[in-house]
């Protein structure tokens, strides 16, 4: 039986929601509207009487103070068009499962509640609205087609009495359970074709590979006696298609590749990823001996390194690019509830205690037309925005920073990074709990949420460009609150030693989750008819790839399985026991009875043969730049100061929680007004203790335009030296590398594959030479290799992007440092040398023009800099630090001013430089490793003595004078400007 | 030798500011501390008869998809504890009966308020008269704001504080009402215990972003007439130390955060003769 509930605001009573649409509908769609009132429909799927019903609407789905419901009539009246949204089948709807919850507790009965939202939009006194409009209003702004579906009615002629008939989008399942044969003694064109036709993203070479097992005589001996045939079966075939997705293998990392490097001859790469990642990471731990303090780097889902005798910490950073792309919303609120659950399934398991979050996208005003199949910018700005507030706030997790990049090559996918931390107990029941063992006869049990459509084939479609065929099934939509239930009962049961084993099901689903724990013990058996299902209908293919959210793998001993499941029940969270673990060398899943895959460990993991690739590197020469010095650089630096990649990001910052645990040290916006840019986060894990972690990130893909390399180097470069200035020191600074590239494999729709895989391999190599110098070595990383667009001859590519992110410990959080100026008569310092580096700066891109001169890092000079200035923080000498990064030193200091209130003389002649030719080159050149610090005068001598002979000079005084005044190479002043309008242009672009 | 006083902070279902508010109790000389999930209330493991201060902290209950902390209110009228079959809400009842005091906070507070404990006129707990909703801006934030304690309130816990600054957090802290007479009530009892303000902590204000959501009278935070129930959307619990403030580091403060003010007073009072 189906009843429709509205509910809706009183008259009178402002709707913020409502109020929020219509200024969208004004400002981006530029459409006159006069009012948008919203109301909130509940479709009820259950044998409530009316009594019941009444009392569920007048209880938990209404608020008796403020809003009016009505049972199967409408509450929407005087509109010119009223727009329905709702779910597509099968897209989590949490509020609907919420609701479904509450009536249960209220009455007892079980009723599926299925939710959509109305829009009456009324036009008052101003023209009224077509159909088109309507639509335009639907499509482009309240519904994603993709996941929603919408209903437009007319007001002329509308009878609220008449209600709308209730329509549910109940998932109608296959009507039979089946189990696929495939042949694959077929030709190259018909693989091909079956790759191609079931979305696996396997090549040839790889489907020939698998034809090619199958056709061992010992193999089809074995499989006889489990009642397997020749051919493949649709669970298997799926199963070695996402282990073997470049998502989850990372074949380019792991290539062998020929390398002309354009000097003449041509070197080989056995893996950049050993040579250059892991390589760096295992000399930097055998330089630091006995005081190794990386615990576990590169095996487990996040990285774990060493806080305290009592504590280790985790970290890792994700991205998730390609659902982002197609519903920004549920694509960026997995992409964060996702890697919490790598942190939280690395080791025994880490409560998580921060998020950072960096996203790159196309730039919010974009005016041109949008290819197929592309969102606006602007929707993907808010859907992305709006998904990590509500997986981080609702998680309890505190964002603690991040930072927002624009270019339009993230038109075809934008980058979503999400990285999350997390803290466990060195020891626990007795063991260290950095390792993972399984036992054979370990039962696998899942927990969490229940398995759906959703999210099968994300794996292999995130291998691949965003194309026309990208599958709708791979959106899913997270629901932080049954994965915080999850974690709270999980925490619980670590605690208890009720579990050997944790690990996550993201990428793959169980395919990975138990297939990757499977080698721990050697083998496993697992019955897919166990497993809990959303709704019935779902193929075993579809079960073990399915990337459903918020559910872990666990490994169980037989005498703690009753004590879990207890344990689950009793905190309502469902938990399933799945199979066991073996040590028969197989990767053996059954329906029930019945095998349905059967594949050898060693197989599914190192079947694959190492790819080999091409590369070729020739270096891009861009014209030089060409304009004329302006003549009033005070608006210039107005201007850099509203460039998107400069302004504040304060609208943003302010929506995410990032105070909650109560660790909060230094928050992401600083200063007399609490609004400047902080450099790193600092919070303490533990509230009866002053040691502290610091995190921060560092990313410049504007430099991939001139050299990778040196991208790659500046982006470890202004990690570092965020966490440096705000008081970490070397001694204990570990990375995380994330590379987001384009297509680096050389076809012929990708003709210059050669260059883009060149590029990576010399971002990779400054990555090894940076981490090497400064000792911060990677302890996990990421990549994402496919970040193109192609729709008809339309191809978008991301710029290479690495983000790198670190964390470190401090030793006591009250000798740390903020960016904003603290006290008129502080001396001002610029510490680090500034060169003629304005290649893909901003101060170039303000002025049209790439330039050649890409800024390089020095570490052997930035090096013992950056000890220097650690001990001058540690020692309380320093009174406030900020790094120079995009927009030079002029940026910095206007940022350090304006966040403390005061102003401050610049001068700048006195800044330590070479190569350089006009003052606009001194104020706006990105010269790496460069810091704006003030140090009160009495300080002065022991600063200078610790600095010694680092390129450091005063470079002025903080004032009282509400004003930055900047004095050229010549003395005159070329910049005078009001603090209050320098931070205006600061915060304007992105205010709220 | 001064009572051994007794805290409950109850977590589960989304809740997630438990193990700060927990230290503050700590913090603020309470003896014993238990996190408590509510499933080990509902199955009778705990019960709140055995404390003497209920925290209610902050998170999103059920995520707080049917409005704020709805469905988490719903759960607490209507669950029954396994055992005696009694509902948690009976429990509660006798928990306020025995004049012991009670916490909420952001989360808590609107969970307070949706059960109808808060305001809680004429010793009517079981009957929502107010409400906190959406933030007139339509958004959640994060930001840190000034509050002014009303001197004449009966709240046990803002007792002595005329200024404090704490963050806030929500994306729905507005407090409204749809009659008068209860706003009259509460002012004529003076059950308005805090009000956000401006930096002087002077007086109450409605300029944004001052006041952070537009709540009638600015109000930040009410108590019953007892005093000993008392709501708040700002989080005291994350200013327990100097390093917590958004500018520790350019002000001289106390080592203390002002924060914990509320949780002294809390335990001041139990281990007083007034209780």
């Amino acid at each position: 039986m189906l009843n429709r509930i509205e509910i809706g605001f009183k008259e009178g009573l402002r709707d913020a929601h409502g109020e929020k649409i219509k200024e969208r509908i004004i400002g981006h769609l530029h459409i006159p509207v006069d009012s948008v009132r919203t109301f909130e429909i509940y479709t009820i799927d259950g044998d409530l009487d009316k009594d019941e019903l009444e009392k569920a609407v007048g209880g938990p789905l209404s608020d008796p103070v403020i809003q009016n419901f009505a049972i199967n009539r409408s509450l929407a009246s005087a509109f010119d068009w009223l727009i329905e949204v709702g779910f597509r089948p099968g897209v989590t709807d949490n509020v609907g499962k919420t609701a479904g919850e509450a009536i249960a507790v209220l009455t007892g009965k079980q009723a599926r509640v299925y939710t959509s939202r109305q829009y009456a939009i009324g036009t008052g006194p101003l023209p009224s609205l077509s159909r088109s409009d309507a639509e335009r209003i639907a499509t482009e702004l309240l519904a994603n087609d993709l996941i929603q579906r919408y209903t437009i009615y007319p007001g002329a002629g509308w009878d609220p009495g008449a209600g709308i008939t209730p329509f549910i989008p109940k998932v109608t399942g296959n009507a039979k359970i089946r189990t696929a044969e495939i042949d694959l003694n077929v030709s190259d064109s018909e693989l091909i074709q079956i790759s191609q036709e079931r979305l696996l993203a396997l090549t040839l070479e790889e489907m020939r590979i698998i034809q090619r097992h199958l056709q061992d005589e010992g193999f089809l001996a074995e499989r006889r006696t489990f009642g397997l045939s020749a051919k493949i079966t649709d669970v298997e075939l799926e199963c070695l298609a996402q282990t073997w997705s470049e998502h989850c293998k990372h074949k380019i990392f792991n290539a062998k590749i020929q390398y002309d490097d354009n000097s003449g001859r041509v070197r080989e790469i056995d893996s950049l990823f050993a040579s250059c990642i892991k390589a760096s990471t295992s000399e930097i731990r055998r330089r630091m001996g006995e005081n190794d303090w990386c615990l576990s780097v590169f095996t487990d889902n996040a990285g774990i390194i060493r806080f305290n005798d009592a504590w280790s910490l985790v970290f890792k950073v994700e991205t998730h690019n390609s659902p982002s792309a197609l519903d920004p919303y549920g694509g960026a609120l997995t992409g964060i509830v996702g890697v919490n659950r790598d942190p939280f399934g690395a080791g025994r398991g880490a409560k998580l205690i921060f998020n950072t979050d960096v996203f790159c996208f196309a730039p919010p005003a974009y005016e041109k037309p949008l290819p197929a199949r592309i969102l606006h910018p602007r929707r993907i700005y808010e859907g992305v925005r709006e998904g990590v507030e509500h997986g981080g706030n609702k998680s309890g997790i505190p964002t603690i920073n991040g930072c927002i990049v624009f270019d339009e090559r993230y038109l075809g996918k934008p980058l979503v990074y999400c990285g999350t931390g997390g803290i466990m107990p060195a020891v626990i029941q007795g063991e260290a709990s950095h390792l993972k063992t399984i036992l054979p006869g370990d039962i696998i049990v899942m927990t969490g949420g229940r398995i759906g459509k959703d999210g099968i084939h994300g794996a292999t479609f995130s291998s691949e460009e965003l194309h026309e065929g990208s599958p709708v099934t791979a959106v899913q939509i997270g629901d932080p609150i049954t994965q915080k239930k999850m974690t709270d009962f999980l925490l619980v049961a670590r605690d208890r030693g009720l579990y050997r084993a944790i690990t996550d099901n993201g990428a793959g689903g169980l395919s990975s989750s138990v297939g990757e724990t499977a080698g721990l013990s050697g083998g496993c058996e697992l019955d897919l008819a166990k497993a809990p299902l959303k709704y019935p209908g779902l193929d075993p293919w579809e079960i073990l790839i399915s990337e459903s959210q918020e559910r872990m793998t666990l490994a169980v001993s037989p005498e703690n399985i009753d004590a879990f499941l207890a344990l689950a029940k009793l905190m309502d969270v469902e938990a399933t026991a799945l199979g066991r673990y073996t040590d028969s060398g197989w990767f053996h899943v059954r329906y029930g009875e019945k095998t349905v895959a059967l594949i050898e460990l060693p197989f599914l993991h190192d079947g694959l043969p190492q790819m080999e690739l091409r590369a070729s590197w020739t270096a891009p020469v861009h014209p030089e730049a060409d304009f004329p010095v302006p003549e009033d650089l005070g608006d210039e630096l107005k201007k850099m100061l509203s460039r998107l990649n400069i302004c504040s990001k304060e609208s943003v910052v302010r929506q995410y929680d990032h105070e909650v645990q109560g660790g909060s040290v230094v928050k992401p916006l600083t200063g007399v007004c609490n609004d400047g840019p902080s450099d790193a986060a600092v919070i303490r894990p533990l509230l009866d203790s002053f040691e502290g972690i610091v995190v921060s990130n560092g990313i410049c893909p504007r430099y991939s335009d001139i050299d990778a390399g040196a991208m790659a180097a500046a982006a470890i470069d202004e990690a570092v030296r965020n966490a440096i200035a705000t008081g970490a020191s070397l001694d204990m600074l570990a990375g995380l590398d994330n590379f987001c590239w384009c297509d680096p494999v050389q076809t012929e729709r990708n003709p210059d594959g050669d260059y883009k895989l060149a590029q990576l391999i010399r971002a990779n190599e400054a990555l090894y030479d940076l981490t090497i110098a400064y000792g911060v070595p990677c302890i996990s990383g990421k990549d994402s290799m496919k970040n193109d667009y192609q729709i008809g001859s339309i191809r978008i590519s991301v710029p290479p992007t690495l983000l790198f992110s670190t964390i470190g410990k401090i030793g006591d959080v009250r000798r740390v440092v903020t960016m904003d100026f603290k006290k008129s008569g502080d001396i001002v310092y610029i510490l680090g040398k500034t060169y003629r580096e304005l290649g893909g700066s901003e101060y170039y891109a303000l002025h049209g023009t790439i330039g050649n001169t890409v800024p390089l890092v020095r570490p052997e000079t930035a090096k013992i800099l950056y000890q220097r200035l650690s001990r001058a923080i540690q020692e309380g000498l320093v009174a406030s630090c900020h790094d120079c990064s995009d927009g030079g030193l002029g940026v910095a200091v206007a940022e350090c001013a304006f966040a403390g209130g005061l102003g401050a003389e610049i001068d700048l002649a006195m800044v330590p430089a070479e190569g350089i030719v006009w003052d606009d080159e001194l104020m706006f050149s990105e010269s790496q490793s460069r810091f704006i610090a003030t140090i009160r005068p009495e300080n002065r001598a022991r600063f200078e003595n610790i600095l010694g002979d680092s390129a450091c000079a005063v470079i002025g005084t903080v004032s009282d004078n509400e004003r930055l005044t900047i004095r050229g190479a010549k003395g005159e002043v070329v910049a005078g400007e009001k603090l209050s309008l320098l931070k205006e242009a600061w915060q304007k672009p992105l205010a709220f | 030798m001064s009572r051994h006083i007794k805290a409950i902070v109850i977590t589960g279902n989304g809740t997630n500011c438990e193990m700060e508010t927990a230290h503050a109790c700590r913090l603020a000389g309470f003896d014993t501390i238990d996190i408590v999930h509510i499933s080990e209330l509902l199955t009778g493991t705990k019960r709140l008869d055995d404390y003497d201060f209920l925290n209610l902290p902050g998170g999103f209950l059920d995520g707080d998809d049917l409005g704020s902390a709805k469905a988490g209110a719903n759960r607490l009228l209507h669950a029954r504890v396994s055992g005696d079959g009694e509902r948690l809400f009976d429990q509660l009842l006798r928990f306020i009966a025995a004049g012991k005091l009670i916490i909420g906070i952001c989360n808590g507070f609107q969970l307070l308020v949706k059960l109808g404990v808060l305001p809680g006129l004429n010793g009517i707990y079981d009957r929502q008269r107010v409400t906190l909703t959406f933030n007139d801006s339509g958004r959640f934030e994060d930001r840190w704001v000034y509050l002014r304690g009303n001197e004449k309130s009966p709240c046990v816990f803002t007792r002595g504080i005329a200024g404090v600054y704490l963050p806030v957090r929500h994306g729905e802290g507005k407090f409204m009402t749809d009659d008068t007479a209860i706003l009259d009530a509460m002012k004529a009892k003076n059950l308005i215990a805090l009000q956000y303000s401006d930096a002087t902590h002077s007086g109450a204000t409605m300029d944004y972003p001052a006041n952070p959501n537009g709540s009638t009278d600015a109000i930040a935070g009410i108590c019953n007439e007892t005093g000993r129930i008392f709501g708040l959307m700002p989080h005291p619990e994350a200013y327990l130390h100097r390093t917590n403030h958004p500018r520790w580091t350019r002000e001289e403060l106390p080592e203390e955060g002002m924060g914990l003010l509320l949780f002294r007073n809390a335990a001041a009072f139990l281990k007083s003769g007034e209780f």
